[in-house]
């Protein structure tokens, strides 16, 4: 299949597909997209909702038509070819990987064969890649878990997953901005907001940023819980 | 003066909403908004306002509201129950829907049962004074994103007004008409994940709205839809109105309150012009669908705007409901006796 392509969303949106699997290239591609239209902002773009493989175009059909809007989106993909990745910023999040913090981190290095300390290192020691957001506000796909810990969902998804909690599935990590129920794996907690409506922006992610996990100890976890961290991200 | 609405009973579930909160799916937030942009328009309309001033949203029974203000002009579209209780008490009042109603301090505004749509929608003149987050009124209770704390009404919320009290007392001539033909739909963007003859099954059989039907979406009962190659893609971004289709091959039509990503294939997306149709179904409505293409359902889009704008245009002066004119009389202390506004 030629990439990228254009696939129909109805009269108010349409995609651009850059390729169809989870890559770092293809990625950057969306990202680029969606920083080129940030910039030169056509007429009746309502927004643009990056994700692993594509970027979806959302118009206003009062304000433009798809095809009018399609011409200008063209003419900016051709320019996202050879995008640069490294665009994003670094953000260094502290992580609590006790027990009833993170109440799945045994059976996950059970799994892989390794002690809680081989796990916490092996997990810590990767730079994590934010793919996009999804799934709740302020939710990232951070990517890629390395190797021996990936597992797939767990069988039964929790009804409640705390807040802070940090969570694997797969090749891909994230950090539960909310409340809510879900699937994946919790290694551990951190005390930073992932998601204030009163911030601006109110998440604390963005496409294209890198992510690294520090573990805390229990104390600094719970001064930081008292006395939330105002985290500022580091330049590429 | 403003003033306020305050919230006596919450009903089932009534929110805040206006067109919606775009902007903010890059960030995971979605855009909530109205169900039904149409009923939205009108009800403001009715009270003189700009098309997408947030209303309250009233999805199954609605709440019963008390009048902290010296006035309010109040409208309702959508098919459900009014009446209003004077100041001073005595037997509920029936109002119309589908036109504007001057209410005065101390009515009692009971908005009962909303049958055969959705939802229902009460605007007040001048919106509420309430302040946007994140560039909007709209409400998305599951993650608590919007005014009010994002919740539902609740027994004691006030709601406060702003000093508009709008200009004439208007009615609808006609009511709406939603069309009653198939749903049009644009295939895509995962029409390849499907086979030949599950798109032909999905454009030719009947379809029916479940009990699983909210602000989410639409969950639909009828043929299963069989995919080439299972259910999942790699997600990507969807709007209001993507058809995606889970395991079971049961498609499920996405509205305001869907997630910004999905991971099921989608087999084609509502045009935006049966939107509010589809957004007002209830359970047990049998829905069909009809491709068209992106051209044709720009014109249908314009199509709708044209009948919104006449239904606004035609809009017709009515006299004052003979007992909440008292109460505009009360808010001039024109009348100062203790009349029962029950008995004119």
């Amino acid at each position: 299949m030629d990439f990228p392509r254009i696939t129909d969303v109805g009269d108010t949106a349409f995609n651009v597909e850059f390729g169809d699997g989870v890559d770092r290239s293809v990625n950057a591609q969306v990202v680029g997209l969606c920083r080129a239209l940030g910039a030169a902002r056509p007429v009746g773009l309502v927004e643009v909702v990056p994700t692993f493989r594509s970027a979806l175009i959302v118009y206003d059909p009062l304000a433009t038509s798809r095809a009018s809007l399609e011409a200008k989106v063209r003419d900016l993909v051709t320019g996202c070819a050879d995008a640069p990745s490294a665009v994003g910023r670094t953000w260094r999040i502290p992580v609590c990987f006790d027990a009833d913090l993170g109440p799945d981190l045994d059976a996950v290095r059970l799994a892989a064969g390794l002690d809680r300390d081989q796990a916490i290192a092996l997990f810590t020691g990767a730079r994590y890649f934010v793919y996009m957001l999804g799934f709740m506000p302020g939710f990232g796909y951070l990517g890629e878990v390395p190797k021996p810990l990936r597992l797939p969902r767990r069988a039964t998804p929790r009804v409640k997953v705390p807040a802070g909690s940090v969570a694997i599935a797969g090749a891909m990590g994230a950090v539960y901005p909310w409340e809510s129920p879900g699937g994946w794996h919790l290694l551990g907690r951190t005390p930073v907001a992932f998601f204030d409506p009163a911030r601006q922006p109110p998440a604390l992610l963005a496409a294209g940023d890198d992510v690294v996990f520090e573990p805390i100890d229990r104390a600094r976890y719970e001064g930081l819980c008292r006395q939330p961290p105002t985290l500022t991200a580091e330049d590429r | 003066m403003s003033g306020s609405l305050v919230v006596l009973r919450s009903g089932l579930h009534t929110t805040i909403q206006d067109f919606g909160r775009f902007g903010y799916q890059e960030l995971g937030v979605p855009v909530a908004g109205a169900l039904d942009f149409v009923g939205l328009r009108l009800a403001n309309a009715l009270v003189g306002n700009r098309p997408g001033e947030a209303a309250l949203e009233i999805n199954a029974l609605g709440p019963t509201l008390r009048v902290d203000a010296d006035s309010v002009r109040v409208a309702v579209v959508g098919p459900a129950r009014l009446a209003v209780t004077g100041p001073l008490g005595g037997d509920p009042r029936p109002l119309e829907v589908d036109r504007g109603h001057l209410l005065g301090r101390g009515d009692i505004l009971a908005v009962g049962a909303v049958s055969g749509a959705s939802a229902a929608y009460l605007a007040v003149a001048g919106g509420f004074a309430l302040t946007p987050v994140m560039g909007s009124l709209s409400t998305y209770a599951r993650a608590g994103i919007g005014p009010l704390g994002g919740r539902p009404l609740a027994e004691g919320t006030v709601l406060p007004l702003t000093d508009a009290h709008g200009g004439e007392e208007l009615t609808l001539s006609a009511p709406m008409d939603y069309g009653s033909g198939p749903v049009r739909v644009v295939p895509g963007p995962q029409r390849d994940a499907f086979t030949d003859a599950a798109l032909a099954t999905f454009l030719s059989a009947e379809y029916r709205v479940t009990n699983e039907a909210d602000r989410m979406g639409l969950r639909l009962d009828g043929p299963p839809l069989a995919h080439r190659a299972g259910p999942d893609i790699v997600s990507d971004g969807v709007v209001t109105g993507c058809v995606q289709v889970p395991g079971d091959g049961k498609p499920i039509i996405l509205l305001a309150d869907h997630q910004t990503t999905g991971g099921y294939a989608k087999i084609a997306t509502v045009i935006s012009a049966d939107l509010p149709r589809v957004g007002r179904a209830v359970p047990g409505t049998p829905l069909r669908f009809q491709a068209v293409t992106v051209a044709e359902a720009e014109a249908a889009r314009w199509a709708l705007e044209a009948r919104i704008d006449g239904l606004v245009a035609g809009l017709r002066r009515v006299a004052p409901t003979a007992g909440l004119d008292l109460a505009a009389l009360y808010a001039c202390n024109l009348v100062s006796g203790m009349a029962d506004p029950a008995e004119e």
